[in-house]
C-alpha cells in the first residue's frame, strides 16, 4: 500500500473514532474530551510560535485568558449570538498578539521568555483589577449557561459542544498546516534558524514574527473562548502562570514543531494530572513533576519526535533489507 | 515627602539585595550551561523550610543558617548530578521543561510536608538594634549587608582561589579546560551548589518580611530573573546592580505610580520597555555575530 493512502485511510479512522466519542463515553469524559481538543487547538498556536518560528512564550495563558474573557463578556452582556464570540474572541487574540509581537520582535530567547512570563504572572492581577469589575466580575469571575444543542438534534449540551470543537480544530488544523507547508511556513523556518540569512533573502523578519504572535494568538484565544464554553465559568485564577507553563509542557511532550503532537500534549496536559492524583492525594504535583522528568528522559523531542524517529529507522530497515535481496 | 522618598528608596534598596542573590544565582548557572534555571525560587524557598525546621528543633539560628547553606549546597550539587545529567545534550526547552518539573515537584514536596499554612520565620537581627533607623528597619540594614557580604565572598572565590578560576575556565571553554585537566562535570555540578546556597541565603533573607509558604519565592524569582536580564546575564556584577535597581523601581511604582495590586505588573512592564530599548541589558555587552 501507497504511504500517502495509508496516511489517509488513518486519518480517517481518528476522525470516526473521534465522531464516536460523545456517543460512548460518559458525561465527564466527553468534558475531558473536549477539553483535549481545546488544549490541542491552543497547543497548536503555541507550536507555529515556538516551535516553527522559534520564538519562546512562557505567556499564552494570557492569550487564551483574553479568548476566555473576550468570549464570557460577550455572552453575559448579550452583545452577540453564542457562536459569533468565538471569531471575535479570535479577531481580538489576533490583534492583541501582533501589537505585544511588534515590539517583542526586537526580543530573543530569554528576554522574550522574561517579556512573555511578564504577561501571564500579570494577566490575573489585571483581570481582578477593580477599575475592569463591571465587566471581568473582579475575583469572582464570570459563570456562564452551556450553549443549547439545536432543537432538532438529538443530543444533549455535552454532547453538543464537543461536537462544535471537534469542527472547529479540523478547520483550524487544516488552515493551520495549509500555512505551514506553503511559503510563509518555509518563511517561518527560515527565521527560527537563521534570521541573518533569511533577513538577507528578502524575509522582512520583524513583520514575519509579529504577524506569527498574532495568529499564534488568535488560535489560543479560539481555544480560551470555547474551553470557557466547556467549563462554562471564566475565573481570573484559572488563568494563573502556571497554565503559561503548562502549555510549554504541552508542546515540548508533544512535539515541537510538528502538527500531530499538539494532540499528544493535549492528552498529557488533560490527563496526566488526573492520574497522578490517584497516585498520590497528598502530593499530586510531585509524581506529576516526576513523570513530566521521566517522559523527556525518554523522549527529548517529544511523543512526535520519537515517532519520527521510528518511522525512519523502519523505512532505513526496509531499505536494508531490499537492498541485500 | 523627600523623607517619604528616601524611605522609599532604601528599602527598595534591602528588597533588591534579594533580588541581587537571586540574581546572582540564575547567573552563576547560566554561565556555565546556559540555562535559566526556573526552579531556582522553589529550590530557595525548599531550604528555607530546612533552616525553619532546623531553628524549630531548637538550634541557635546562625548554626541553622550555615547548616541549611551546607544542605542547599550539597543539593544543588546531588539535583545537577541526577536530575539534569541525563539531559545535558537535549534541546533548550526539554530543558526547561525538566526546570519546571522539578518546580512542581519541590513546591508540591514542601506544601506536603511542611504543609501550605503560612510560617512565620524569625530575623537574625533584633528590632531594637542600635543600626535601626527610620528609614530601615534592623532587618533591612542586615538583609544588605549580608547581600554585600555573599556578593563580596563569591566575587572573592571567583577572582583569588584554584577552584574559582577552574569554574571560570570549565564554564567559559569547556574543551581547553578539560586538555588541562579540569574536571568540567564536577565544576557544573559546583556551581549548581553554589547557586542553591546563594538562593538559600535570599530565601532566609526574605522569609521574615514575606512568611513562609510553599509559594513564597514566586514573586522574588520573577523580580531576580529580570534583574538578571536587565545587568546583562553574562556579567555577574550587572546582574547583582539589576538586582538593586529592580528593587528601587518595584517600590516606586508601588508607591507613587499605581498600589499594590498592579505593582508587580508595573515593574515588569518598565523593566520590559527598557529591555526593548537596550535587549542585552544596561551592563550586558552586545554580541556582534559574524555571518
Amino acid at each position: 500500500m501507497k504511504p500517502t493512502l495509508l496516511r489517509s485511510l488513518g486519518l480517517s479512522l481518528l476522525l470516526a473514532l473521534a465522531l464516536a466519542v460523545p456517543f460512548v463515553a460518559s458525561g465527564y469524559q466527553i468534558f475531558q474530551a473536549t477539553m483535549v481538543l481545546v488544549y490541542a487547538i491552543a497547543l497548536f498556536g503555541l507550536n507555529i510560535l515556538t516551535g516553527y518560528n522559534g520564538q519562546i512564550s512562557l505567556g499564552h495563558g494570557a492569550f487564551y485568558a483574553i479568548g476566555a474573557y473576550s468570549a464570557a463578556i460577550l455572552i453575559d452582556h448579550q452583545i452577540v449570538p453564542d457562536w459569533a464570540t468565538v471569531p471575535i474572541a479570535g479577531a481580538i487574540c489576533l490583534v492583541v498578539g501582533y501589537l505585544f509581537g511588534r515590539p517583542a520582535a526586537r526580543l530573543a530567547g530569554l528576554y522574550l521568555a522574561l517579556a512573555t512570563f511578564a504577561l501571564a504572572v500579570a494577566t490575573p492581577q489585571i483581570l481582578k483589577y477593580r477599575g475592569f469589575e463591571h465587566w471581568t466580575g473582579g475575583s469572582q469571575g464570570i459563570i456562564l449557561d452551556k450553549p443549547d444543542p439545536p432543537a432538532f438534534l438529538p443530543i444533549d449540551a455535552d454532547q453538543w459542544l464537543y461536537l462544535c470543537c471537534l469542527a472547529v480544530t479540523l478547520v483550524l488544523f487544516v488552515l493551520g498546516r495549509n500555512l505551514l507547508r506553503g511559503r510563509i511556513g518555509r518563511a517561518l523556518l527560515a527565521i527560527r534558524d537563521h534570521p541573518i540569512a533569511a533577513a538577507s533573502m528578502g524575509i522582512d523578519t520583524a513583520r514575519y514574527k509579529a504577524m506569527t504572535f498574532g495568529v499564534s494568538a488568535a488560535y489560543t484565544g479560539i481555544a480560551g473562548a470555547l474551553g470557557t464554553f466547556a467549563a462554562a465559568f471564566a475565573s481570573p485564577d484559572s488563568f494563573d502562570a502556571f497554565l503559561s507553563l503548562r502549555f510549554l509542557v504541552g508542546i515540548v511532550v508533544g512535539g515541537l514543531g510538528s502538527i500531530s503532537g499538539a494532540f499528544f500534549g493535549a492528552a498529557f496536559i488533560e490527563f496526566v494530572p488526573n492520574l497522578a492524583d490517584r497516585i498520590s492525594k497528598a502530593a499530586p504535583w510531585a509524581i506529576y513533576g516526576v513523570l513530566l522528568i521521566l517522559v523527556i528522559y525518554l523522549m527529548p523531542s517529544g511523543v512526535a519526535g520519537l515517532i519520527r524517529a521510528m518511522t525512519q529507522k523502519i523505512n532505513r530497515d526496509k531499505e536494508t533489507i531490499r537492498e541485500e535481496t | 515627602m523627600m523623607q517619604a522618598l528616601l524611605h522609599q528608596i532604601l528599602s527598595g534598596l534591602a528588597n533588591g539585595g534579594i533580588y541581587a542573590s537571586v540574581a546572582l544565582a540564575l547567573v552563576m548557572i547560566y554561565q556555565s550551561t546556559h540555562h535559566v534555571n526556573f526552579a531556582q525560587g522553589e529550590m530557595a524557598m525548599f531550604s528555607t523550610y530546612i533552616a525553619w525546621a532546623l531553628i524549630q528543633a531548637g538550634l541557635p539560628y546562625w548554626l541553622a543558617f550555615f547548616l541549611t547553606l551546607g544542605f542547599s549546597f550539597a543539593a544543588g550539587v546531588a539535583i545537577e548530578r541526577i536530575v539534569l545529567r541525563p539531559v545535558a545534550n537535549a534541546p533548550v526547552l526539554s530543558v526547561v521543561v525538566v526546570f519546571i518539573g522539578l518546580l512542581v515537584i519541590l513546591n508540591s514536596l514542601a506544601g506536603w510536608i511542611f504543609s501550605y499554612m503560612i510560617k512565620s520565620f524569625p530575623s537574625p537581627f533584633p528590632s531594637d538594634a542600635w543600626y535601626g533607623s527610620p528609614y530601615l528597619s534592623p532587618h533591612e540594614v542586615g538583609m544588605i549587608a549580608v547581600t554585600l557580604a555573599v556578593l563580596t565572598l563569591v566575587f572573592g572565590f571567583f577572582r583569588f582561589t584554584p577552584l574559582g578560576l577552574a569554574m571560570r575556565a570549565a564554564a567559559q571553554n569547556p574543551a581547553s579546560a578539560r586538555l588541562v585537566g579540569i574536571r568540567v562535570g564536577w565544576m557544573l555540578a559546583f556551581g549548581w551548589g553554589l547557586a542553591g546556597a546563594i538562593g538559600a541565603v535570599a530565601g532566609m533573607m526574605a522569609a521574615p518580611t514575606l512568611y513562609l509558604d510553599p509559594n513564597m519565592m514566586t514573586g522574588v524569582v520573577l523580580y531576580g530573573f529580570a534583574a538578571a536580564l536587565l545587568g546583562g546575564i553574562d556579567n555577574a556584577w550587572g546582574a547583582a546592580a539589576g538586582g538593586f535597581i529592580v528593587g528601587v523601581a518595584e517600590n516606586l511604582a508601588g508607591a507613587y505610580l499605581v498600589g499594590t495590586e498592579l505593582k508587580l505588573t508595573v515593574a515588569l512592564a518598565i523593566i520590559v520597555g527598557v529591555l526593548v530599548v537596550r535587549p542585552a541589558g544596561l551592563f550586558g555587552r552586545t554580541l556582534i555575530v559574524r555571518v
